[in-house]
């Protein structure tokens, strides 16, 4: 049956109502059972041993003395993991940072495990592991990495997007640009041009469980993983790639997650458990420590951005400019691109050109973190966009609000724009009542606006109706802060029937057909879609069996308010049937009551925010205090109204970390000094103040509830917000995130005095 | 391998076990006792996500040792809701959605509640300063905050 | 006939051109027929294109109709967190 997917404006009984999770009492009673919380019969410790170079070649490695340890049962290295990626250099790359194959890239990388009957023993072998390091030189700063004098990663890497091609091989893995109209034309008309260079921090999503899982190799081929994982169809595919397994064998469960923010979107040490269980014969537990997340899990690229605006005096935007590098680690990707698509993605811009470039340094894989790429552009710019209205002596937000792209704008990065919500977001904060709040000595209010593209994917679901007219919904997108309750209240809604009679699991990879993860902020986007698809054909069947009890013609049957109606004026007499009733004589009707969907939930809509942020400096210590936050975001429909708002709060506070404080911090010797939460510190309850949010809702025309993705777009517009309320504080631009007390100490004596 | 036995009173009931002097309390009650809702986040002291109660103080369970449990009363996540009634803290996470995750909730709770016991009618600063010892990376802490002051309000008697 | 603009490094791998026109109903015609085309692009169709269509972004759709007026670009495929 065909799914209409279009949006229809209706009244809610369920949907926008703030119920308590269904997962909620398993939370606060410590019943939850996180990655690490799973054990299985005969299990043994699994450890990695870990590159200390930021670069070297590994002549050699013997593992001779710690197999011989007692208590050990297997030892593994990339001999124990072939390569069978056959020209595919995605998966060779994945497989290489799983495990390194002939060079260690980083400070951290994977070079040999263990597995043994305790961690004690487990910690002895690897201090056995023999590796024989050729120490090479190293870089990991994203500007000297592009320098024609620093050390090349990968001697196979030419610069990819130029003409013509490069002979010689590079650390800028490739180039990509966007834009459209001519930018010197938009310059020459400018009565003001801004042109600056910024550079960000790399930081960490920093969720607070660590990586974690069970592998458990038959010896018949068979395999379980259970696993902290965004997406366990995805790490099903991806191990079973790597380790040359049939995709039906290996069943992969994904434990509750303890956050994630794109960070659990890839595989990292899970191959190396199934490979450490496939040789010892038993299963596998691989926890990673802190310290080893940080070295050697997927923080963000750190970027250096150069940004030209122009503008008339009467405050429209004449051209727009961005060069954009970005660190990938050591394997090439597409983070500059999306840099350069995001970019200058809330304006209406006749003129606009972007050029990012994908620069390898010996640092960790990026992975992604939270509307990847995006916070970074959208600090050069949006701090750029502050400057030029203070240079027209126009109101920041008035200057946005006159330059916003609306419905029909060509994007920045191609495409024209539907509804969108980046001027209604703004018209939301320019009638805020913090806009007005007063400021005192030493503070300063910025603002900012974000935008993230959102996508959808492929989707499962199914909608089991029980024999006493409850519902259980088995969804295939990993729950990262609430979505059950969201997909509940779908369902309930849909069905007609109270939120109470709804379960929502997350299904094993054995259980229900592919998904793809939650990523992208498409969980709730795409599995509610799914979720109502799956309560329609369940009212099919309903409808066909009522007509059936009744033994009328299922033209005469209407689902309302879940329950079935007979219509016509020779059915009128018949009492409506209850979903509780036609379950309970669905043995005798045809069986059980089901309904199943299988779709691609495209047609995502791209979100927008704007954020206000009021802070106060002080002069003698370079400390920034938050001491007012607001966030405007449209969310399409908020299905459960807390957990969007807890998403807006939570992008906040992870935005201002990186703002003020957060930082990979790199030696000499290019190895990370901070790889802790003491030395790496996130915010805390202390240093931040409520969150005030402001849920807008400008529906998605294609979904049928008018949902978008609420996840990610809330951490894109702190970085400049915070910056533009710095520099507004103390009167000099902030160029450097995080904008930490020394760096505000510097700009401050660098300031000539008056 | 010979192991340190060590008697103490976990949520109320006698337990023994034998334990390696390098094995820490956290370590103990997850590993040795299957008390899972403290979690490892760190190891380090720096999280606050394996909290729980110790002779009434509050302390990361990855910095103390399992032998220093000898004679005490440990009060861990499990060990909150009398029977199945939840404590008002646990209530009041739940109806103000202060968790999304939920990795970091039982090492809150602890802290609240410890937090809670010794000044049942905290203001909005002392909450925060209470919690600092516990990272969250999902909420922002806003709801957190929120549910903890509506819990100190209700168990003050509203 | 729909005209086809291809987006960030993927002009790259169609000897530099932006637009292109391919006749072609559906998403998965117009693979076909770029992949037929350009052999360099046959890798990244299987797994690494979203296309846009009138501003709609499509990852996996390759139904989707694509009507003669159409707005249609190809860009890498996204990712998130």
């Amino acid at each position: 049956m065909s799914f209409d997917a279009t949006y229809h404006d209706q009244i809610y009984k369920s949907v926008g109502t703030r119920p308590v999770r269904p997962d909620g009492v398993d939370k606060v009673t410590g019943r939850a059972r996180y990655g690490a919380d799973f054990n299985m019969p005969g299990q043994l410790v699994g450890r990695i041993l870990r590159s200390p170079h930021a670069h070297a070649r590994i002549v050699s490695i013997d593992t001779a003395r710690a197999e011989a340890l007692k208590g050990v049962k297997a030892v593994v290295t990339a001999a124990d993991l072939p390569d069978l990626s056959d020209g595919d250099q995605s998966h060779y790359d994945l497989l290489d940072n799983c495990m390194a194959r002939t060079k260690a890239f980083y400070d951290g990388h994977a070079v040999a495990a263990v597995a043994a009957i305790d961690a004690q023993t487990a910690r002895k072998a690897l201090k056995l592991i023999e590796v024989d390091y050729e120490v090479l030189p190293h870089v990991v700063d994203v500007d000297e990495a592009v320098q024609p004098s620093a050390p090349v990663l990968h001697d196979t890497i030419f610069t990819g997007g130029v003409e013509p091609k490069p002979t010689t091989p590079s650390n800028v893995a490739a180039r990509a640009e966007f834009g459209h109209g001519d930018v010197d034309a938009g310059f020459e008309d400018a009565d003001f041009i801004v042109e600056r260079s910024f550079k960000t921090e790399q930081t960490h999503q920093g969720y607070i469980e660590p990586h974690a899982c069970v592998a458990s190799v038959n010896p018949d081929g068979t395999a379980e993983l259970w696993v902290c994982t965004q997406g366990h169809f995805v790490y099903r595919q991806k191990c079973a790639e790597l380790l040359g397994m049939d995709v039906s064998k290996l069943r992969v469960t994904s434990s509750e997650i303890g956050g994630g923010f794109g960070g659990k979107t890839h595989v990292w040490m899970e191959p190396v458990a199934l490979a450490l269980s496939r040789k010892a014969g038993r299963p596998v537990k691989l926890v990673m420590s802190r310290d080893e997340v940080f070295r050697a899990s997927g923080p963000t690229s750190a970027t250096s951005v150069d940004v030209k605006i122009g503008a008339r005096q009467d405050g429209r935007i004449t051209a727009a400019s961005a060069e954009l590098r970005y660190s990938c680690g050591p394997y090439a990707d597409i983070w500059a691109e999306l840099g350069a698509m995001t970019s200058f993605a809330c304006y209406d811009l006749e003129n606009v050109n972007t050029v990012g470039y994908e620069v390898l340094v010996n640092r960790p894989k990026t992975a992604a973190y939270r509307a990847p790429s995006a916070p970074m552009a959208a600090f050069a710019v949006e701090s750029a966009i502050d400057e030029l209205a203070q240079k027209l002596g126009i109101d920041p937000v008035a200057f946005r609000i006159k330059n916003a792209a609306r419905e029909g704008t060509r994007s920045s990065y191609g495409p024209v724009y539907g509804p969108i919500g980046i001027g209604p977001t703004l018209e939301a904060a320019q009638t805020h009542a913090h806009m007005q709040a007063p400021l005192g000595p030493n503070q300063g209010r910025g603002m900012a606006c974000g935008f993230w593209f959102n996508f959808g994917g492929q989707t499962c679901t199914d909608l089991n109706v029980n024999s006493d007219g409850t519902v259980t919904l088995a969804v295939g997108t990993v729950d990262v802060g609430g979505a059950r309750a969201s997909l509940s209240l779908v369902a309930a809604e849909e069905l007609g029937i109270p939120y109470e009679t709804v379960k929502t699991v997350v299904a094993d990879t054995a259980t229900l057909g592919y998904n793809d993860m939650t990523d992208g902020s498409r969980g709730t986007f795409s599995s509610s879609m799914a979720t109502i698809s799956s309560a329609r054909n369940a009212i099919e069947v309903m409808r066909n069996r009522a007509a059936l009890m009744w033994d009328i013609s299922i033209e005469d049957v209407v689902w309302e308010d879940g329950q079935a109606k007979a219509i016509g004026s020779t059915h009128d007499n018949l009492a409506p049937l209850s979903i509780k009733e036609i379950a309970e004589a669905s043995g005798k009707t045809g069986g059980p009551i089901a309904g199943h969907s299988e779709m691609v939930a495209d047609g995502a809509g791209v979100s927008f925010a704007t954020h206000i942020c009021d802070v106060e400096v002080d002069p003698e210590t370079g400390g920034t205090k938050i001491l007012r936050y607001t966030v405007i975001q449209d969310a399409g429909k908020a299905v459960h109204p807390d957990y969007v708002e807890g998403q807006y709060q939570g992008g906040a506070a992870q935005g201002i970390g990186w703002a003020l404080n957060e930082e990979y911090v790199y030696g000499q010797d290019g190895r990370l000094q901070n790889p802790g939460f003491l030395d790496y510190r996130i915010p805390v309850c202390s240093d931040l103040p409520m969150i005030d949010t402001q849920i807008l809702e400008i529906p998605n025309p294609n979904h049928p509830y008018g949902v978008r993705g609420v996840g990610e777009t809330s951490i894109v517009p702190p970085l400049a917000a915070i910056a533009n309320a710095v520099s507004n504080a103390v009167g000099v631009r902030m160029t450097h995130i995080p904008m930490s007390p020394p760096r505000i100490l510097a700009a401050l004596d660098a300031q000539p005095t008056a | 391998m010979s192991g340190i036995a060590v008697s103490t009173t976990i949520n109320g009931d006698e337990v023994e076990y034998l334990c390696q002097a390098e094995e820490t309390l956290l370590d103990v009650l997850r590993d040795r006792l299957g008390l899972t809702g403290a979690k490892e986040g760190c190891g380090t002291g720096d999280c606050g996500a394996c909290s729980v109660i110790l002779d009434g103080r509050l302390v990361c369970s990855c910095l103390v040792l399992g032998a220093e449990a000898q004679g005490a009363r440990v009060e861990t996540i499990e060990g909150m809701a009398q029977g199945d009634t939840l404590h008002p803290l646990q209530t009041k996470f739940l109806e103000h959605a202060a968790l999304q995750c939920g990795v970091c909730t039982p090492g809150f709770l602890m802290a609240a509640k410890a937090l809670l016991d010794a000044n049942p009618d905290p203001t909005e600063e002392e909450i925060r300063f209470g919690l600092a010892g516990n990272l969250c990376r999902c909420t922002g802490y806003d709801k957190i905050v929120r549910a903890v002051q509506d819990a100190a309000r209700e168990m003050n008697g509203g | 006939m729909v005209e086809v603009t291809l987006w960030g490094s993927l002009a790259a791998l169609v000897d530099g051109q932006k637009q292109i026109e391919v006749d072609a109903k559906d998403i998965r015609e117009l693979f076909r027929k770029l992949a037929e085309r350009y052999p360099a692009l046959r890798g990244p169709i299987e797994n690494d294109i979203a296309v846009s269509v009138d501003g709609v972004i499509y990852r996996d759709s390759w139904s989707k109709e694509l009507p003669e007026d159409a707005e249609i670009f190809l860009m890498r495929r996204l990712v998130g967190g």
